[in-house]
């Protein structure tokens, strides 16, 4: 499908991809981490939202910055900083994650000064009676620093516009996901992987139509012969940016039914209300959506969201993809692996870096794992 | 050459024995709890204390376990047991020891009492909250979150907004746990008692200002444990006075915590816990006195921002603009008062692989410390309570590289 190798075209360099957009559209590029950032602000301002994940390059300057304790994401991203790679960028979003995003905000803002930097103090327990009042106040804050730091006072109307544009973008990722998973063997899971991962770089008014096309042209399409046979796998975790991993799986005789990745599902499940004030109507997508594990609603959150969604794709096993040193999600595993278990769904951990475990190794503990199941 | 045994015995701290016999009746009290028809509740570190000691609940510290786990060496097999279950061994070490110690009951007190319910303060870090909802789905109590927003630069209305609204509904958490009300005149009391036991605390530290310093960080590691656990009560007023008029005293009379007293050193970071004895006598052997830390002192650090009259609303200021709640330019400014103000030659920072609020962004603060200040710094590369990540040889090694360059600049 040409809309996947544009897609493709677009995650192989998208420092690349942004300094041509900027060039030719003299557009803002407003950098931002993680799933939380409230993008639809940031469009509405004018601004074109760009997903920083590190290019995986030689962790040379960043060393002087950060242990080597610390997660590949975080210093993968100082170090493109450091290096310059992200000139481009007029600015950073910096939305309160965990940890070591905290302190990554903390080094940039002292270390890099190019670009303007703004900090996004979300709340943590999402289910509190306080917290939707917080977070509407931290959006609003937000809300008038983006405006101030673009020179644009963002109206009421801009947001609309890009709510509804964002609709647009997470129904239409919704549906291609539900169709790949429902059709397996109709969209393979990299292609997949192709388009939610451009989807947090690309020109978001260019990327609705293209996603558009894909789902309609998808819809139309027949199923793969034979394809049933394959076993059905949701993969879970935090940021990947290993197309790779689709591959070891499918070699493997399976095929990703869904995820809950924080660069897959968990950046566009959930549609933001169109008739409410727009703000407040944001803070409702982010407070609702599936969560992350660095922040809190409920004990078993994650546990019965992950169930949920293996039963409803028929999946018969689950992959955990996690970054090392990622403690979040660190913590999750052995709970969300025993409520799989208890709901007879087995489970297996992979830990990464910014590089996949050496090919032979992943291989074949993928392999045996699906054989398994 | 060895001191001569009298000198020895002078120099011991006399508290220590008063302290050893509290904390021993503390968790004796705590074990006994349930027949004593007393709750208890486990606390982070930085969590807000007082409302519970106002409502008669044992407050007990999974962090402090944690530094007895590593005081007491059984650090590594803990650990090892945590990895067993599924954590990974880059998780924080007091998490997984004391996760490990939860189901069997394990560890040097045969594991803490059972909570009635937990409460969480995410100031000092997001593992916590993990930790914490690991522990409340194993036991099946109820979890209080105190969250308290990261403060990169200014203290806003709506950070002071959101944690002051969940100081009340902290206490209505209690109210419905405890089944009795809360007592408005009694939290005043409380607070009061806090604010002067952190007075006092910060008072003891201070006496390190003296030459020589009567007192190390390495014995406020283990003075400390009372401003932590026990904070808002009369015992820990009385302890702390004592400790101080013990302090007065060596000032007086001219006793060091080191016997001769010739570089002052900062440290940064928690206490290598299984290894206190070691580096201490490393550094006393080289003369070097550690007479300043921002581990104990991030117990009296928020006294800025208190006012013991209105102590439920200076409160939620106090927890969230604790010392890890903070940009790394302004701990790097806190660091600095304390060099000036205890008169530091060089400081030691600890990068411990467990806790990454406390240790990623250290060689930035190592940087501007050493440029404003032109003090020398090392760093060592270990773990609080996780033994595996300390080599004894290259720290060794380091320290000795240190003190050279701290020679040649006298
Ligand atoms: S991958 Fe994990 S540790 Fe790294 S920034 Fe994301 S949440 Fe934090
Ligand atoms: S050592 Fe650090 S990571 Fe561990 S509980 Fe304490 S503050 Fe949190």
């Amino acid at each position: 499908m040409k809309q996947i190798d544009e897609c493709r075209a677009v995650l192989a360099d998208p420092y690349g991809y942004a300094e041509s957009l900027k060039a030719q559209t003299g557009g803002k590029i407003v950098g931002f981490f993680c799933s939380y950032a409230p993008e639809e602000i940031i469009v509405a301002a004018g601004g074109h939202p760009f997903r920083i994940l590190g290019t995986g390059e030689k962790i040379r300057r960043a060393e002087t910055h950060l242990q080597s304790y610390c997660c590949s994401l975080v210093r993968g991203a100082l170090e493109d900083a450091l290096a310059g790679r992200l000139a481009f960028l007029d600015g950073v979003l910096f939305p309160h994650t965990c940890d070591s995003i905290q302190r990554l905000s903390d080094i940039w803002r002292l270390n890099i000064d190019r670009g303007f930097h703004l900090d996004l103090v979300l709340p943590v327990r999402l289910d509190s009676p306080g917290a939707r009042r917080y977070l509407l106040d931290v959006l609003n804050r937000f809300r008038a620093e983006l405006g101030e730091r673009l020179g644009t006072a963002i109206t009421d109307d801009d947001l609309r516009a890009a709510i509804a544009l964002y609709n647009r973008i997470r129904a239409a990722l919704t549906q291609i996901s539900r169709l790949s998973g429902d059709r397996p063997g109709l969209l393979k899971g990299s292609d997949l992987h192709q388009l939610t991962g451009a989807s947090m770089i690309m020109d978001r008014g260019a990327l609705a139509p293209l996603l558009e096309e894909v789902a309609s042209e998808l819809e139309k399409a027949q199923k793969g012969p034979g394809e049933t046979e394959r076993k059905r796998i949701i993969l879970a975790g935090g940021i990947c940016n290993h197309p790779s991993i689709y591959g070891f799986i499918e070699r493997a005789g399976a095929t990703v039914v869904g995820d809950d990745l924080c660069t897959g599902s968990r950046s566009f499940t959930g549609l933001i209300d169109e008739n409410a004030e727009p703000v407040a109507a944001i803070a409702q997508r982010l407070l609702e959506r599936v969560a992350c594990p660095a922040k809190h609603r409920g004990l078993t959150d994650r546990a019965d969201h992950l169930v949920r969604m293996a039963r409803e794709q028929r999946a018969q096993g689950l992959i955990f993809f996690l970054l090392k040193f990622c403690d979040p999600h660190a913590f999750d595993v052995p709970y969300l692996k025993a409520a799989l278990g208890e709901a007879g769904i087995p489970s297996m951990v992979i830990e990464a870096e910014d590089r996949l475990p050496a090919d032979g190794q992943l291989g074949t503990r993928v392999e045996a794992f699906i054989e398994m199941i | 050459m060895a001191e001569p045994d009298e000198a020895k015995e002078k120099r011991k701290i006399k508290a220590v024995a008063k302290m050893k016999e509290i904390m021993t009746a503390y968790y004796i009290e705590a074990k006994t709890a349930e027949q004593a028809g007393k709750k208890v509740a486990w606390i982070t570190s930085g969590g807000p204390v007082e409302p519970l000691i106002a409502m008669d609940v044992i407050p007990v510290y999974p962090e402090n376990h944690g530094a007895m786990i590593g005081a007491s060496k059984m650090g590594i097999d803990l650990c090892e047991k945590a990895e067993a279950m599924g954590y990974s061994s880059d998780l924080c070490s007091y998490a997984r020891a004391d996760i490990a110690c939860a189901p069997v009951n394990g560890g040097p007190i045969g594991g803490l009492p059972r909570p009635d319910m937990l409460i969480c303060c995410n100031n000092i870090c997001g593992t916590v909250l993990k930790w914490y909802e690991v522990q409340a789905r194993h036991f099946g109590v109820p979890l209080f979150i105190l969250d308290t927003p990261f403060c990169h630069g200014e203290y806003t209305a709506e950070v002071a907004r959101y944690v002051r609204g969940q100081i009340d509904e902290y206490i209505a958490f209690l109210e419905k746990v405890c089944q009795k009300r809360f007592d408005h005149d009694r939290i005043g009391e409380v607070g009061r008692l806090s604010v002067e036991g952190q007075r006092l605390w910060q008072a003891v530290l201070d006496t390190a200002m003296n030459r020589p310093a009567p007192l190390s960080a390495f014995d406020a590691f283990f003075h400390l444990a009372l401003i932590v656990t026990l904070r808002g009560t009369q015992q820990t007023v009385d302890y702390y006075r004592m400790l101080l008029a013990e302090m007065q005293e060596r000032v007086a009379q001219g006793i060091g915590a080191v016997p001769k007293e010739t570089y002052r050193l900062l440290w940064d970071n928690l206490p290598v816990w299984y290894r206190t004895k070691w580096l201490s006598e490393k550094f006393a052997a080289h003369d070097a006195c550690l007479v300043a830390d921002t581990y104990t002192s991030a117990w009296c650090g928020a006294l800025r921002y208190v006012d013991e009259n209105d102590f439920l609303r200076t409160m939620a200021e106090c927890h969230t603009r604790i010392y890890l709640n903070i940009g790394i330019d302004q701990m790097a400014a806190q660091v600095m008062e304390m060099v000036d103000k205890y008169a530091v030659n060089g400081i030691v920072m600890h990068s411990n692989r467990s806790c990454k609020p406390y240790s990623l962004g250290q060689y930035d603060i190592q940087r501007m410390i050493q440029e404003k200040k032109g003090i020398p710094t090392v760093m060592i590369e270990a773990d609080m309570v996780d033994a595996r990540s300390f080599s004894e040889s290259q720290i060794d090694t380091r320290i000795d590289a240190f003190i050279e360059v701290l020679k040649e600049r006298r």
